[in-house]
Order: structure tokens, then sequence, then C-alpha cells
């Protein structure tokens, strides 16, 4: 068992495992299942995210509010365009908007951790697969990664935006996909915890400002933006860029961030975007 | 420190927009339609604070009827479920309320029966799709879901816990948490087991004289 990432990177080296093989092998202890009964169950985790994550690319989808829908099949029918960022990128920011705009509409997703940051994992994921033609054996012992990297984070500081704000939500998804990320490409556990360092640090302070306090925007676009965080630092971490301060200390500073935030930045929709004019004239046609 | 599984930190598998919003609503929605029993013609659902505020826009409303139809969280039929409800008879009703000094995602959901009296049970979605029922008809409990549970109710007198908790026993069942309470002379007991039981078990338990009321909750977590 391990509480921090430096007892996950210690078990690691001791036992001579990846961190996937940890995450599953602790699972089996917990649960009693056998491996390939929680492989399994991860399979069926995988599929919900490929459906959410391609749901919304060739179809508009609008939410239950009115508020948000449709950015998934602007930005895939942009990505092939003369653009900044590429098809890759833009590829993948559709995907995330895709599993937003099929949560905002009442669709099936998976929490990963929560449902307002649904969207960076499965499209991290899916746009990894894509690129480099993997197995979805590969994708299935990579979200163990993931959610040995959110375990960690779940216990020593939070994933929830009423908490810790966006940060602990988009942040902690995009830490999860980067190491998620690195586990694909190969690389080692200490690469996959600076990945889900970078990605933390990336965005650390970010808050929560939903308009209307719905699980719609500024999440969406933060979803889009955070699997890109997501696969510049599983990047950064695999081109070796010096990570000063260790991932469980990253962590904690995260946690204290969003324990500093004022309350109107934690998911009330009393600050930011939320608290904008505009904004608020949002709130008063959509809460009827 | 508590370990987590890592399908709690990839999970719940749920219909969005927001775990205490709408999968925990559905949760709510369905345990409390287990408890109150079969048979309701409408509910109606009293909302608080940010239940109150934003149902509309999180689907609060439909997956609090979509639970009470017994639709799961993960169920896609959850935004049908306006029209299922039409379709088989059950009325329903959004009232937005002040419960009081509750966790701000509370709900009661007040249960109409043709022969019989309401039925209310109040609870909250405490975050993450997980759930806590407060309150049965007046009498406060406390009790997540997360296990098989049985509720009963019987005029209290000696030798009764012993009876019920032999019979679970009997089962080759074990209890993982019990709660007493007493209001005058009637006695509500709350019993969360590591597994199911069946049906005989159940029947036996219900034999037990001076027994006024037996639920047998179900629960399985996604």
């Amino acid at each position: 068992m391990f509480n921090t990432g430096k007892e996950l990177l210690n078990l690691c080296e001791e036992k001579n495992l990846k961190i996937y093989e940890l995450v599953i092998e602790k699972e089996h202890t917990l649960s009693g299942l056998s491996y390939d009964e929680i492989k399994s169950k991860m399979k069926n985790t995988l599929e919900v995210m490929k459906n959410s994550a391609t749901q919304a690319l060739d179809k508009e989808i609008i939410s239950v509010s009115g508020l948000t829908g449709g950015n998934s099949k602007k930005v895939e029918s942009y990505k092939n365009n003369k653009t900044f960022a590429g098809p890759f990128i833009n590829g993948a920011m559709a995907k995330a908007f895709s599993t937003s705009e099929v949560n905002a509409s009442m669709g099936k997703i998976c929490a990963s951790p929560t449902a307002g940051a649904s969207g960076i994992l499965p499209s991290a994921l899916l746009s990894a697969q894509e690129k480099m033609d993997l197995t979805d054996e590969i994708l299935v012992n990579a979200l163990f990664t993931a959610a040995g990297i959110g375990e960690i984070i779940a216990k020593n500081a939070t994933v929830s935006g009423a908490e810790g704000g966006c940060q602990a939500e988009c942040g902690v998804a995009a830490a999860m996909a980067a190491g998620a990320l690195v586990e694909i490409s190969d690389g080692s556990p200490s690469q996959a915890l600076n990945a889900a360092g970078f990605a933390l640090t990336n965005i650390m302070g970010l808050v929560c400002d939903p308009i209307a306090g719905l699980v719609e925007y500024p999440c969406n676009l933060r979803n889009a933006s955070g699997v890109v965080n997501a696969f510049i630092s599983a990047d950064l971490a695999l081109a070796n860029v010096d990570a000063l301060i260790p991932f469980d200390e990253v962590v904690e500073a995260m946690y204290k961030v969003g324990k500093a935030l004022p309350e109107s930045l934690r998911e009330t929709a009393l600050g930011g975007l939320a608290a904008t004019p505009t904004g608020k004239e949002l709130e008063k046609k959509v809460i009827k | 420190m508590k370990n987590y599984s890592s399908f709690d930190v990839l999970g719940p598998i749920m219909v969005g927009p927001s775990s205490s919003h709408t999968a925990g609503a559905a949760r709510l929605g369905k345990i409390a339609s287990e408890i109150a029993g079969q048979g309701f013609y409408k509910v109606e659902f009293y909302l608080h604070g940010s239940f109150a505020k934003t149902y509309k826009g999180h689907g609060t409303n439909k997956a609090l009827v979509a639970g009470i139809l017994g639709f799961e969280p993960d169920d896609e039929r959850l935004r049908d479920s306006f029209d299922i409800a039409k379709s088989k008879s059950i009325d329903y009703e959004f009232i937005e309320s002040d419960l009081g000094y509750v966790h701000p995602n509370t709900v009661k959901l007040v249960f109409k029966y043709l022969n019989n009296d309401d039925f209310y049970v109040i609870g909250s979605s405490i975050g993450g799709g997980s759930i806590v029922i407060i309150n049965i008809n007046g009498i406060e409990i406390e009790f997540t879901g997360s296990y098989p549970t049985i509720i009963v109710k019987y005029k209290d007198k000696k030798g009764m816990i012993s009876n019920i908790t032999s019979i679970i026993a009997d089962a080759e069942v074990n209890i993982a948490s019990m709660k007493v309470t007493r209001d005058r002379d009637d006695a509500t007991m709350i019993c969360e087991m590591d597994s199911q039981i069946d049906e005989d078990t159940i029947n036996n338990i219900s034999n037990i004289e001076d027994l006024s009321y037996i639920r047998f909750i179900n629960t399985k977590r996604s």
C-alpha cells in the first residue's frame, strides 16, 4: 500500500514494478477480485470514456440548461485547417469538449476524478491511441496509473472544486492524464510523477467559478485546455525537464493554495467569471 | 488513511452533469422509494439549498424522478424520466423550500398513497454521488446506503434486538453497523450488513411479533 508519491516510487523500485502493476496489485488486495475481473471492470470504464469522448464530435449536443453545446463539433471540423496547434492538439480539445457536452446533456460519463473534469483523461488516452496505434490493454493499464496518482492526491489533498477550486478538479485530471501518458510512452515511475507534478504546477491556483453554478462554462474550456496541459506535462517529463519540487510537495502546495482560496472562488458561483455582469445575466437566463 | 479503490477515483460511471446534483439525486430517489415502498401515485420533492437553486440546470429534478422509478445513476433513461413517470401515471412536484440546518444538497421526498398515509424521507447528497438518509417520517437516522440495509420498526420491548440479529446471524450474514433509536414506544432499528440477505430471512424477521414495518434496501454501488 502507498499513501504518497515517495512511497509509490519506493515500492515500484523495491518490487521492480510499473505504477499500474502496483495499483492493480493493491486493488486485488483491497477488493478480493481477481486480476482479470479488475482489468475487465476497467475495460468497461474505458468503453464509457471512449463513447463520451466521441459522441459530440460530429453531432451538436446541447446542455440541459441550454447554456453550452456544439463546441466539440466546431473544433473537430476546424482541426484540419491551417491551425496553430495542429490537428492532434485540436482533435484532443474536440474530444475533451465532447465528454463535457455529453455530461452537461445528461449523457453517460465516468467521473475522472469528477464529472466536471471528466473530459480530460478520456481525450488524452483516446488521442494517444489514435496517434500511436495503441491497444486497449495499454490504455487500461494507463488508467490504473491515472487512478494511482489520483488516489494519492485524494488522500493528501482534495479532488473537490468546492474545497480546492478548479486546480483540484481539472488540475488533478490533467495530472492523472499526464502520468498515464508517461506510462503509455514507457517512461519511468518517477517521470510519471514528475509529469503529474508539472500538470498541477502549470495551473496552480486555478479557481472554480462556474456560470450559474452549472458544470458547463468555463468547465468545458478547462477540460479542453486541461488535456493540452496533460500532453505538454508528459512531454516535459519525458524530456527530463528538472522537477525542482517533488510531486508530494506540489500536491501539498496545491491543497494549501486551495484552502487559501476565498469561498467565492470555490464552486459557489459568487466570484470569477460567474460574478461578471455577463455571467450574472446568463445566470438569470438559465435559472428560471 | 482511507484506502481508495481505483474505481472510487475513476468513478462513478454516471449520467451527468454533476455527481452530487445528478448521480446523488438519483440514488436518493431510489433509496427513498425503497424505504417508502411501492404503490405511490405522487411524490413531492422539497428542494433545499443548492438543490433548490440549481436543480433545473443540473437535471436534479429528472434524476430524482428517475430514482423513484428505480433507475440507477448510470441509467441513460434519466433524462427521459418525466415522460416515463407520466406513462406509469406517477405524478411529481418540485417545491423550493428551506429544510433548516442541513447539508446544502438536501431533499425531502413525500410519497403519496391512495389508501395509506403519506410517507416521507429526507436525504442529502454529500459529494461524489454519495448520499446519506437523515430522516424517515420524523425519525432522525443516518445511513448511507453503501451496504445492504434492513430497517425495522417495532413496539419497544425486551429481546427484540436479539430476536432480529439472531435471525441475521443464522443466515450467516455479518452486521457491519447497527443503530437503534426510540420515539416513545416505537423503536427503529437500522442494520447495515456486509452481504445480501435472502427473502426467507426477511420473511423470518417480518414474522416477529409487534413488528410494524420492515424494509430491505438492496443497494448496489457501481
